[in-house]
């Protein structure tokens, strides 16, 4: 009953969202206010039917009903709630469904709240969003049905492969999904804008906080999956620069761009095509980055949803939207004036050279993703790997970050070096000291040396703007930007300190013995059989103490599932403020030896600490500008209401 | 209740790992002593494609050949062998697919040519487009 | 402002591009095999012990006796090298002198292997490291390489061999004696 009553919400929603379309795209030709009047509503109640229907099928996942196909392949009934909860979105259907009904209820809260764009663009944005929907509802109904019943019943699921049944894996795909379904609103918006030909800064404010919102949770998505990459591969690696890595990460590039230029273009109406280009570009990138996930075109580590037909369906839609996209854009922007000019020393100056180098970076990103491919196609096969993607994408970010240190101080439109000098001499000479420091007190590679020398001073530029100002009184979108470029400074100084200091112990160890890596000793004191709900394990037990400290224990296991039937091997980590110290337990050899892995990571922690102000950073800025948007418009709401009593008044005289 | 659980595990432990019967290769899971030559096997092992996984590097892999490939990587380290060398040998063997680091060749000189093209974008858009008039 | 319109169609046409690439990608997936580049190369030279009682080592000498030989790469505890065993076995009878390179193996497994699938070959050199095999190029069990009597690698064959595949290989055999 359930899996039928979604079904029939998510053909409504569809039928609601073709409506929604139509509706805007008449209305769009000329002016029909009963047409208009349907468009909010229509945005509205799909939003509510597509998450009814999304909440129908965490309901069967809840109660693991086997005979819903999806259910039966992807859950099992010993697995542990949490996981069967996250079995909903962790397939290929329930995924799509989460998505779409994501992004059916942004597209009613927009119908619900946004007054401040002219109706008709609002409606050609809402036309858009509906568009794109509708790709996905048809790829839904047509070839996933995620309700589809199986008779009869099995008796038993087939589990979720082990490798997900962790609690950063479930979420951390449905972080990434909130983020494509946030870049697919701002598309929508700049399809509205270009639409009605009206790129203006209102229409970058009402866009700004789906951006930042959309930025939020791709920076989080992005941290924790890079952490779980980290301790769950069992080889302390937290970047591979492999292709579903950089598929995650190139929307995030776009949407740092795009939240940069869409400042731009609110505060000082400049940047107004390239804002445009980037909203396309930001969506583009999250569904070719689904493309590439889940087609499996590309080999990786973490394919696990890989389907060529799908694959396909996935294509013909995103051509659809990003081909008529850029189409409309080439027809289009050459009407949208470019805006107010600014010099290069100012404000503006120091965001274009960020949404320059994000913008080189991110091709960078997506040709060597790719072009192992292109070279397939000559019947050559090439790799290309971190030796590549390290160096050349830092030839963009190290002058970014230098410009990110100091940029904020700039005032908008014309500034000159002269005003700012004692903060850039500062920061500057900062950088110099931790560069010698370092460079005469180790010996360490260029890049972890550099990115070392730059993250403190980023550190120091970043709170350089709460100089002289009234703390008390500093908007929240500023205190956002303070935070966001300081948890940048975080993240960059743990990721040059891993690369340039870990220490790593390979060994063989009976029980007894004692190893060390970096300040620790590690006594390896058994290895012990341990059971949990779906697996059994070996488990290593560990004794490990700092710089003679009290020593504490960890256990690193080997775990064998039996549903699906998998080995994986289980980290154990201990975490200093400083670092972590990283184990793993491999096979027995040679009689009672055990093979031990052991990292002692300097600061590695700090690179996910970042990662989490750079979210919080966004988080400040999208609640002060939701605020601030608020706080205006029951200012303009007051002030009407004593204009009509003031006229009222006046004609009571 | 112990025992029991160990059986449970060996045995299941059995046809999985049943990839194959030998140990490890001997520098499978052991570093070199000299601290300089390790770090140079490192480094390069962590730029060689693990053949039998899915886009890992030998040095992130437990897959029976990734061991072996370390345990070549290490010894020829040890026996004097420059990584470039290997890396070099290997290439011959497998061809650049086995490489993470592209070299420049007739295959790969777009990849070296975009960064070039895209700091000329660059610098014509500082030119052209700023600075004019403000 | 006039000269710089063309500009704004770069966007779509590179993105005309990308749907190119990967739309002809789809249609013919690469294959997720990796060939060796050592075909029309000398084998390295190697010297294996024996991995069976009842069969000599394999050393690079005796593949430069004149005679092309199959170089059957396989382990006891690879599948599909079981399943390929029948076609070995119609290889030899059709006079094809095999060679095989047990891939990590323990003695033990080996000879119970060839008890119970046929014994094909004439010798099994016993690659404990996988050296052979990295040497010349092979990335997977089985693999089997047509080797001329000169000891040059001339044809590899990824994968089991299927029925299809025996007078290929007998073929590449003949030709590799000329």
């Amino acid at each position: 009953m359930i899996a039928e009553f979604g079904l029939a919400a998510l053909w409504l929603a569809a039928a609601l969202a073709a409506l929604q379309l139509v509706a805007g795209a008449l209305v769009l030709r000329r002016d029909e206010p009963g047409l208009a009047a349907l468009v909010r509503p229509a945005a509205v109640v799909q939003g509510l039917l597509a998450a009814l229907s999304f909440g129908a099928l965490l309901l069967l996942f809840v109660q693991t009903d086997l005979s819903v196909r999806l259910v039966a392949e992807n859950s099992h009934t010993a697995k542990p709630m949490i996981f069967k909860i996250a079995g909903a979105w962790s397939n290929h259907e329930g995924s799509m469904l989460l998505w779409v009904a994501v992004m059916a209820m942004a597209g009613g809260l927009i119908a619900l709240i946004e007054r401040r764009l002219p109706e008709r663009t609002l409606l050609a944005t809402l036309a858009a969003q509906a568009f794109v929907s509708l790709g996905f509802y048809a790829f839904l109904l047509v070839s996933s049905n995620p309700f589809e019943r199986l008779s009869p019943a099995p008796l038993e699921g087939n589990g979720l492969n082990p490798l997900l049944q962790d609690v950063a894996a479930a979420y951390h795909p449905t972080t990434l999904y909130f983020g494509y379904v946030g870049l697919s609103v701002a598309f929508s918006f700049a399809v509205g804008a270009l639409l009605t030909r009206q790129v203006t800064p209102d229409f970058a404010r009402a866009m700004r906080p789906w951006v930042l919102g959309a930025w939020i949770f791709l920076t989080l998505g992005i941290t924790a999956g890079s952490y779980w990459a980290y301790y769950e591969l069992g080889w302390g690696g937290w970047w591979f620069w492999d292709p579903v890595e950089n598929a995650s990460l190139m929307p995030w590039l776009a949407a740092t761009a795009l939240l940069h230029s869409a400042s731009v273009l609110a505060a000082r109406d400049a940047l107004r095509a390239w804002t445009i280009m980037l909203g396309v570009v930001a969506f583009s990138m999250s569904m070719i980055g689904t493309f590439l996930v889940r087609s499996g075109i590309l080999t990786s580590v973490h394919a696990f949803a890989v389907d060529p037909e799908r694959g396909s369906f996935i294509l013909a839609l995103l051509t659809l939207y990003i081909g008529s996209a850029l189409t409309l854009f080439a027809l289009r922007a050459g009407t949208v004036a470019e805006g107010e000019r600014f010099s290069v020393t100012s404000r503006e100056g120091a965001l274009v050279v960020n949404n320059v180098a994000l913008s080189a970076i991110l091709a960078i990103v997506l040709v060597g993703t790719l072009y192992p491919l292109l070279t397939e196609a000559f019947g050559i096969k090439v790799s290309v790997g971190p030796p590549y993607f390290n160096p050349v994408s830092a030839l963009f970010f190290m002058p970014m970050l230098v410009v990110l240190a100091v940029g904020p101080l700039l005032r908008w439109r014309r500034d000159s070096l002269g005003r700012v000098q004692n903060e850039v001499v500062l920061v500057g000479v900062i950088a110099l000291l931790v560069l010698a420091g370092v460079w005469f007190n180790t010996s360490i590679g260029l890049l972890p040396l550099l990115g070392l020398a730059l993250s403190v001073a980023i550190a120091v530029g970043s709170i350089l703007p709460l100089k002289g100002r009234s703390l008390r009184r500093l908007p929240l979108a500023v205190w956002g930007m303070v935070v966001a470029h300081f948890g940048i400074a975080v993240a960059l100084f743990g990721m040059s300190a891993d690369s340039a200091f870990t220490k790593e112990k390979l060994v063989a160890a009976t029980p007894g013995e004692t190893v060390e890596v970096g300040p620790w000793k590690v006594t390896l004191e058994a290895v012990e059989p341990v059971a949990g709900p779906n697996w059994t394990a070996l488990e290593g037990v560990l004794a490990a103490s700092y710089k003679g400290g009290k020593p504490k224990q960890i256990a690193p296991q080997s775990r064998e599932f039996w549903s699906p039937v998998q080995k994986t091997s289980e980290s154990a980590l201990l975490t200093r403020w400083n670092g972590q110290l990283y184990a793993v337990i491999g096979e027995e050899i040679d009689g009672g030896r055990w093979q031990i892995r052991l990292w002692w990571k300097p600061f590695v922690t700090w690179i996910w600490y970042g990662g989490l102000l750079i979210g919080f950073g966004g988080f400040l800025a999208l609640l002060g500008r939701v605020m601030g948007d608020l706080k205006r418009r029951s200012l303009q709401a007051r002030i009407a209401r004593r204009r009509r009593t003031a006229a009222d008044e006046e004609q009571a005289a | 209740m112990k025992r029991l659980l160990f059986l449970i595990a060996f045995a299941l432990a059995g046809p999985l790992s049943a990839q194959d019967s030998l140990p490890p290769a001997p520098y499978a899971y052991k570093q070199l002593d000299d601290p300089r030559q390790e770090a140079e096997a490192k480094a390069l092992m962590e730029t060689l494609r693990c053949l039998t996984c899915q886009g890992q590097s030998i040095a992130d892999s437990d897959a029976p050949m990734a061991g072996d490939l370390r345990h070549q990587v290490r010894v020829r380290i040890a026996r004097g062998e420059k990584p470039e060398a290997i890396r070099a040998w290997l290439v011959e063997r497998y061809g650049e697919y086995i490489s993470f680091k592209p070299e420049v060749t007739s295959s790969t000189w777009p990849l070296f040519a975009l960064p070039l093209l895209l700091l000329l974008v660059a610098a014509f858009v500082f030119r052209n487009k700023l600075g004019k008039k403000a | 402002m006039k000269q710089i319109r063309w500009t704004l169609w770069v966007p779509l046409a590179l993105f005309g591009a990308f749907f190119v690439l990967v739309a002809s990608q789809l249609m013919n997936p690469a294959s997720t095999t990796v060939e060796s580049a050592m075909i029309g190369k000398p084998l390295p030279d190697f010297a294996l012990k024996p991995a069976s009682a009842d069969r000599p080592g394999l050393a690079t000498s005796d593949m430069q006796d004149g005679q092309p030989h199959l170089l059957n790469v396989f382990a006891s505890w690879c599948v599909p090298c079981a399943a390929e065993a029948p076609q070995l076995s119609a290889l030899e009878r059709a006079g094809a002198n095999i060679v095989g390179v047990a891939i990590r193996d323990r003695p033990e497994d080996v000879a119970a292997f060839l008890a119970q699938h046929g014994n094909p070959y004439s010798r099994i050199g016993a690659d404990d490291l996988s050296e052979v095999q990295v040497g010349i190029g092979s990335s997977g069990v089985p693999e089997t390489f047509v080797v001329d009597g000169k000891g040059i690698i001339r044809y590899q064959h990824i994968g089991d061999i299927r029925d299809q595949d025996v007078p290929m290989l007998l073929e590449k055999l003949k030709e590799a004696a000329l």
